[in-house]
């Protein structure tokens, strides 16, 4: 059942940002911009978080989710540490994503080579 | 001599002695694959970068040109030649070797036409017996410098068109052949205000009108008076905004209009969406396909006329409009 | 008329002119590859549970291993096929955001390790890191006046 749950959702995140790539002039990367900052939007609202609990991976996998991860890190830290805590959450929640995107994304500049597109 | 407000009419027409092409594989793969001099099936063309690859595509078709006339770079007077990138780089580094003495240009996709014009100028001038003319574009180096790298995720809107990987170079002068440049048409710039990257098209469709019908008055001629009037990099969406703009000025050049960004891809099979751009589409395609008729006389009079969308990456996302060009050259069989 | 009217009109025929991506196949092509992802996410998250671990620290594995899979396919020049078909479904998910970060990487290597992969590694993921961080930098700010005022 989570499988189902994971597989609508997440795929219904996608079928709607499809729209704004195919009917408005936004570039790819306004397109995530935008989707992670409703994200951490969501997540101040609490609305994100439930959706994620019913739908496990479908809502933390797109980067809606991502943006609801920074809203988490800093909502806790500023819970534990106060005032410091708003700088100090976001990129404690986002440190695996974005550590592994950097340190794999560097590692495959190093083998390979730029190719053509098909 | 001057021609109406825009145009040239040489009295001492100069020839297009030779030219050459040389493209990339999926060109070479396209209906046109059998025509060209040259299609070298790896991209990087055996170079490190597509920037250098496109300096050695350069390089050869210059080559290539010349040899075919017999023509050595020493009695070649001047070079007028660019590309798509910063600075006109390929360019630069592509013709170093030879050391003619050189003019870099950028026109974008219409650098041909400008480089056609101001060699056969010099020609008729009389300020040198031959003059080369070269351009390029490669579809690697054009995506990284003006979209996105060539392994991110993004999909291509259907108004995208696909830089070609090739490179022409037209050798001009006095020394007799079958094609002569008899006049050219400089066109200005203009700017709808068009500020879609991905619609090449409809950015460079208002200036083709406006060189075409400058032409046409100029030299005082209707459509039929060409066998073919061949725009460079249009594309479909662009075509079908030509056709909709020469109407209004009330000129039909339906029945003998082509794209050479329409031709050199199988809109079918190659998956290009809007068809093919970039200098290196209207040069190439000139040199393989519309001279070669020229020359046995299937076709006794045409005007090329190569757009341009002289995009800036930077006033681009300055919120600035795309401002397009395009070049009218007539090439008479004689 | 004037200029910008002129403009705007043009804007409107190129509009009508223009062909474009049929939506409905888009969407239904983009859910199909976005539901696939989420739900391979999915079993990745229910393993790490099974394995007994917490629910951050799978949700951590899961990201990890989604990103280098993503990498991996991005190196081997498969992802943009995969996005050509599916669209915003490879886009969204996390496996798109390590394609911004591993595609202008691998591109501009040659422009050597600082200027080149150094810097170009953000061009497209830059931004989505600094709004995103920006963004719960705001909505912290303004947790934390609530927390004084005894809102929360």
């Amino acid at each position: 059942m989570d499988y189902i749950n994971a597989f609508w959702v997440g795929g219904l995140i996608c079928a709607l940002a499809q729209i704004l790539l195919d009917r408005t002039k936004l570039m790819p990367g306004r397109v995530m911009v935008l989707l992670v900052c409703t994200g951490a939007v969501l997540g101040a609202l609490r609305i994100y978080q439930p959706l994620q609990d019913y739908a496990g991976a479908g809502a933390s996998v797109p980067l809606a989710g991502f943006g609801n991860l920074l809203w988490k890190g800093v909502k806790e830290a500023v819970d534990k540490e106060g005032f410091i805590g708003i700088f100090l959450g976001g990129f404690k929640a986002s440190a695996v994503g974005i550590s592994a995107a950097l340190v794999f994304g560097y590692l495959a500049s190093l083998i390979c080579e730029p190719k053509m597109k098909k | 001599m001057t021609q109406g407000l825009q145009s040239i009419a040489f009295e001492q027409s100069p020839y297009v002695v030779s030219s050459a092409s040389v493209v990339g594989k999926k060109e070479g793969e396209g209906p046109l694959g059998k025509m060209f001099d040259m299609v070298e099936t790896e991209n990087l063309f055996g170079e490190d970068t597509w920037e250098a690859a496109e300096s050695t595509m350069q390089k050869e078709a210059c080559v290539l040109a010349m040899g075919k006339a017999h023509i050595h770079k020493e009695d070649v007077r001047f070079l007028f030649g660019g590309d798509l990138l910063r600075q006109g780089i390929a360019t630069s580094l592509g013709v170093e070797a030879f050391g003619i003495p050189m003019f870099g240009l950028f026109g974008a996709c219409s650098t041909s036409g400008e480089a056609l014009a101001l060699a056969s100028m010099s020609v008729a001038a009389g300020y040198g017996d031959y003059m080369l003319a070269v351009t390029s574009s490669h579809f690697g180096s054009a995506e990284k410098e003006f979209r996105f790298p060539l392994s991110y995720a993004n999909q291509r809107p259907l108004s995208a068109q696909w830089t070609v990987t090739g490179s022409g170079a037209f050798l001009v002068g006095k020394k007799r052949s079958h094609v002569r440049i008899t006049g050219i048409t400089v066109g200005k710039i203009v700017d709808f205000g068009l500020k879609d990257s991905q619609n090449m098209g409809a950015c460079m469709a208002p200036a083709a009108a406006d060189t075409i019908e400058r032409n046409l008055k100029d030299f005082g001629r209707v459509p039929d008076d060409y066998s073919r009037i061949i725009t460079g990099d249009l594309g479909y969406v662009g075509q079908s905004i030509l056709f909709d703009l020469m109407r209004g000025k009330e000129i039909d050049i339906k029945k003998n209009h082509i794209d050479c960004g329409m031709m050199i891809f199988d809109q079918n099979k190659q998956d290009t969406h809007a068809g093919g751009s970039g200098c290196g589409c209207a040069a190439s395609v000139l040199s393989s396909y519309v001279l070669p008729k020229l020359e046995r006389g299937e076709w006794k009079r045409v005007l090329f006329v190569p757009t341009g969308a002289l995009m800036s990456t930077v006033s681009f996302n300055e919120g600035e409009s795309v401002p397009g060009i395009a070049h009218g050259i007539v090439l008479e069989h004689c | 008329m004037d200029r910008k009217k002129q403009q705007e009109a043009y804007e409107n025929y190129v509009k009508k002119k223009t062909p474009v991506h049929n939506l409905p196949v888009n969407m239904a092509k983009a859910f199909i590859t976005g539901g696939i992802i989420c739900a391979a996410g999915q079993s990745i998250l229910n393993y790490c549970e099974k394995m007994g671990l917490n629910k951050d620290i799978s949700g951590g594995w899961t990201s990890m291993i989604l990103i280098l899979a993503s990498v991996i396919l991005t190196a081997l020049n498969i992802y943009p096929r995969i996005a050509k078909w599916g669209g915003a479904g490879a886009l969204v998910p996390i496996t798109g955001f390590a394609n911004s970060v591993a595609a202008p990487a691998i591109e501009f290597q040659k422009e050597g390790q600082v200027m080149g992969i150094g810097c170009k590694i953000f061009t497209i993921a830059g931004p989505v890191i600094l709004y995103g961080v920006f963004t719960s930098w705001v909505l912290g700010f303004l947790y934390w006046i609530g927390k004084i005022a005894g809102i929360f």
